[in-house]
């Protein structure tokens, strides 16, 4: 038997139908289509399906679909303004903080969030902040200096 | 092509430059599509049941009962894969992997699969079907299953490469043997000997994006792959093969790749899902689990190395001998040949032999790694370099520099070199700042060279000038770190025109010629070695327009900042035209404007790096902490240097994973006990500091601009400048990798006790 969910996804009022047991991860990947979100291990160890779920950081895979009932999701599809990309979209482009790109989305809203806390965060607090999404690709310098210079950017407007 | 550019003296425009990459909005913004992000109408899910045990005979596989369940589609075994007729022991070894024949040779090896309407029905027939399994020894250690009471794992395994072939089966598949001169005579003429056996545990790529597909075959035989993969042509030739398909009949598609390194050049899970369309005459999606990427797709070998050096007082390497053991899973590979080629590539050495011995054991079939197999053999030669110099009283970086291979050195595994980057690299790393800071309490610096043959090999490439002079390039090599970028700056380069104007497209596998894979640093050497082709074949179509618009002779046509130019002084009332003024004119001069080129790339530039690191390690526990670390590599020219950079820092930081903490760990049943992220943890971004990087341009003669592969290399001096530093942080020499807490520990602790016994 399907519940019927009812949230906000990025601003937006959306309904979707999942199983109980069904994750927010699948459910916001197969039943309202947003692939932005991505699998990789399903088991909360790499961080890629990281979105927030009323302001709070959390793995998609680790949550339900039906927890999301009434609730507030952002996803990287709602992170840039229109046709304006948000900073840190902006600085990873800049910087070249992805390769391949799969833990891009992950890293994106990750990052958004510890911003959204801590303005001015230290190298050291980027690389604790982010240490719960894994990338392959780029051995994190290029992704910390490119959160280093959002955050830069961002207190400056 | 030939050497038709004065490399050095050359002045680039565009390449060099560090712009944006084309495909970055999709991808910050999730709108590029992965394996995983795309469904076809009517799709089915797949999911495949894997065995639990280590070594089996499979006695009996009844499905009847998963086949009643409502909604399952098909359901296939290998009874379903046809081998009669396929004469390539790769290919039947593929097959086998696929979906296990007679025999299981590994926890996770796959024994049917299940296409359903959804994936908890999938799941539900899995466990309806009942495998009777007759359990048989296994071995998982390399050692181990070389030994003669080993159990034998393929009891049609007799050691290739030995004259006369062995009578009797063992897990040796093939020995190798590389080398030249008299490395006894060499030892004779040493002041100081040294052997050592190294060992490296088994470590994964571990790509964040888990193997997926959509494949689909309809009734007329006609179908399409959707798949992450690092070469969709070599997977259109496989799949039909085994699928018994016509090859031009199978579309595959390269999603968007979320990483590879090598993992992604191997049929894992594809022609399962095509078998399963077949089947069930539906598209059929499917998806590895995490765990069933490690379980199931291919690690790099583990290995043993036993290793001889000689050296003189002054520091002259007179001899080096080694035997190299690496695991290839159930399957023959060539990994060991692989370790014993680049193992002493870095220097010129005047007597030198390696043997490869491939070493069959009960784990996942090997598959590349970056760079494959070069890390473990350079860990155990640029260990016993720092050892060999310690004993002699010579600094380890004046030892790798009078050694060093140059051009004219005979190769340890057989050409002469042309110019080489590893004296530069050296005399880069002696000269740079980090070798001189200073160190805090338990601290130690390492150092160590790399080597990296890098591969060339068959591309295809189009050009295609818009009606507005804009320019696409496509090319049938995936990119899995901004190759895009690269190709796009190098055909505005030869165009002339602004990187914007250029869009690169990876084509399928039914719009472009034959392409090999994205697989040893060869993507943006060999694609725009045929892009470049491409832009001269248009670029000469455009001055012979040119010629007949203006009424002269082509040869008075110059091409020059992406115009025609008309040469001579009785042409100079002809202003120049652009690109986009004859693509306007391009319908009265003979059509479309494009170029083309088919090429076998050959004059890959093999590739050196020096890394230099600084370990802190804690005495009481043995955890180690990443101070800081610098890659010197050799990129020929480089295309795209962020991009470049990228590679270095990228492969150091996998290398720095694999040299700490990254290790298979296999239980006693020969199960694999650390099936995902959390037991099996990568760097993260907590784990590293900044790692620096230089990069030299040692250009590649054999190419038009010198480029050189780079994405391969950084991943193997690490281990070794770990051991490196670790030993002189410790004052104990480390030879096992990963050079975990424990293992640190306990290598000291036995150098204590040692140390104690011979006070006694």
């Amino acid at each position: 038997m399907s519940v019927l969910v009812s949230s906000t996804i990025n601003g937006d009022n959306i309904e979707f139908a999942c199983e109980p047991d069904e994750t927010l991860l699948d459910a916001l990947r197969d039943r309202v289509g947003m692939t932005g979100v991505k699998e990789g291990c399903g088991t909360g160890d790499c961080g890629a399906c990281s979105i927030t779920l009323d302001g709070a950081l959390v793995c998609s895979c680790l949550v339900l679909g039906a927890e999301a009932e009434g609730r507030s999701i952002e996803t990287v599809e709602g992170m840039s303004d229109g046709n304006t990309l948000h900073p840190l979209q902006q600085k990873f482009l800049e910087h070249a903080a992805l390769q391949c790109g799969i833990c891009t989305p992950g890293f994106l809203i990750a990052a958004k969030s510890l911003l959204e806390k801590n303005a001015d965060p230290s190298e050291e607090e980027v690389r604790y902040a982010l240490a719960g999404n894994l990338c392959r690709c780029t051995g994190y310098d290029k992704i910390v200096r490119a959160v280093l210079d959002a955050a830069k950017q961002m207190r400056k407007a | 092509m030939g050497k038709d550019t004065l490399l050095t003296d050359r002045v680039f425009k565009s390449v060099g430059t560090r712009p944006m990459r084309p495909d970055g909005i999709d991808k910050v913004t999730g709108r590029a599509r992965y394996g995983a992000d795309h469904n076809m109408s009517g799709q089915l899910h797949g999911s495949i049941l894997r065995s639990p045990h280590a070594h089996a005979s499979i006695k009996s596989i009844d499905t009847s009962k998963a086949e009643k369940l409502k909604g399952v589609k098909a359901i296939v075994t290998a009874k379903d894969f046809k081998t009669k007729g396929i004469t390539d022991p790769g290919l039947l070894d593929i097959i086998d992997n696929c979906m296990a024949g007679k025999k299981v040779f590994y926890d996770g090896h796959a024994v049917a699969a299940v296409a359903a309407v959804d994936a908890k029905t999938a799941k539900a027939a899995l466990k309806l079907i009942k495998v009777e399994y007759k359990l048989l020894k296994h071995v998982t250690d390399v050692d181990e299953a070389v030994k003669p009471k080993a159990p034998v794992i393929n009891n049609k395994c007799f050691t290739k490469g030995v004259d006369p072939t062995p009578g009797k089966a063992s897990n040796v598949a093939k020995r190798s043997e590389f080398g030249h001169g008299n490395v006894a005579e060499g030892f004779e003429a040493a002041d100081v000997v040294i052997e050592r056996n190294f060992k490296t545990g088994q470590s994964h790529q571990g790509y964040i994006e888990p193997h997926a597909c959509v494949a689909s075959i309809g009734p007329d035989g006609a179908g399409e792959l959707w798949v992450c993969t690092q070469g969709h042509f070599v997977f259109r030739q496989q799949c039909a093969e085994i699928l018994g398909l016509d090859e031009a009949k199978l579309k595959v598609t390269s999603s968007e790749i979320g990483g590879g390194f090598g993992g992604k050049t191997h049929l894992w899970v594809e022609p399962v899902a095509l078998a399963l369309s077949q089947k069930a005459n539906r598209p059929v999606k499917l998806v590895m689990s995490r765990e069933d990427v490690f379980r199931a797709s291919g690690p790099t070998s583990a290995t043993s190395i036993d290793i001889k050096m000689g050296v003189t007082k002054d520091g002259v390497i007179t001899a080096a001998e080694a035997e190299l053991r690496y695991t290839s899973g159930p399957y023959a590979g060539s990994w060991a040949t692989l370790g014993a080629m680049t193992a002493f590539a870095c220097y010129d050495l005047k007597n030198v032999k390696t043997v490869g011995l491939e070493v069959l054991v009960n784990r996942p079939k090997t598959t590349a790694y970056r760079a494959p197999s070069a890390p473990m053999a350079a860990f155990a030669v640029e260990s016993m370099i720092d050892e060999l110099a310690d004993r002699i009283g010579m600094k380890a970086i004046d030892m790798r520099i009078q050694n060093a291979a140059k051009e004219g050195t005979k190769s340890s595994y057989g050409p002469v070199y042309g110019p080489i980057g590893i004296g530069p690299t050296l005399d880069a790393a002696k000269n740079h700042p980090h070798m001189s800071a200073p160190l805090g309490p338990n601290q130690g610096r390492g150092m160590a060279c790399g080597f990296w043959f890098n591969f060339g090999g068959q591309s295809c490439t189009d050009l295609n000038i818009s009606s507005d002079g804009t320019a696409t390039i496509t090319v049938g090599t995936i990119d899995v770190g901004g190759a895009r970028a690269s190709l796009a700056l190098v055909v505005a380069e030869e165009l002339g025109i602004p990187y914007e104007q250029v869009k690169a497209v990876i084509a399928d596998t039914g719009s472009l010629g034959y392409n090999e894979m994205t697989d040893g640093s060869r993507g943006t050497f060999a694609s725009s070695m045929s892009a470049i082709q491409s832009c001269r074949m248009a670029i000469a179509d455009m001055r012979q327009r040119a010629a007949t618009l203006w009424e002269i002779d082509v040869d008075e046509v110059v091409w020059e900042n992406g115009q025609a130019w008309a040469g001579g002084e009785s042409n100079s009332n002809h202003p120049p035209l652009s690109i986009a003024d004859l693509a306007k004119s391009a319908e009265k001069t003979g059509g479309p404007i494009a170029g083309h080129a088919q090429i076998v790339a050959d004059g890959a530039g093999v590739s050196f790096a020096t890394h230099i690191c600084d370990i802190e390690v804690d005495p009481e526990t043995g955890q180690t902490r990443v101070v800081r670390y610098t890659v010197i590599q050799d990129a020929g020219k480089a295309v795209h240097p962020t991009y470049v950079e990228g590679q270095f820092q990228g492969g150091a930081a996998q290398g720095i994973g694999w040299a700490l903490n990254e290790e298979y760990i296999y239980g006693e049943d020969g199960r694999l006990q650390n099936p995902g992220f959390l037991d099996y943890r990568i760097p993260v971004c907590s784990d590293l500091p900044m790692i620096d990087t230089q990069i030299l341009e040692i250009p590649n003669p054999n190419h038009p601009y010198g480029i050189r592969g780079v994405g391969e290399t950084s991943i193997v001096p690490p281990l070794a400048a770990i051991g490196n530093a670790v030993s002189n942080a410790t004052q104990v020499r480390m030879t096992h990798v990963p050079m975990s807490p424990p293992r640190i520990l306990a290598a000291i602790h036995a150098q204590a006790a040692s140390d104690d016994s011979s006070d006694d």
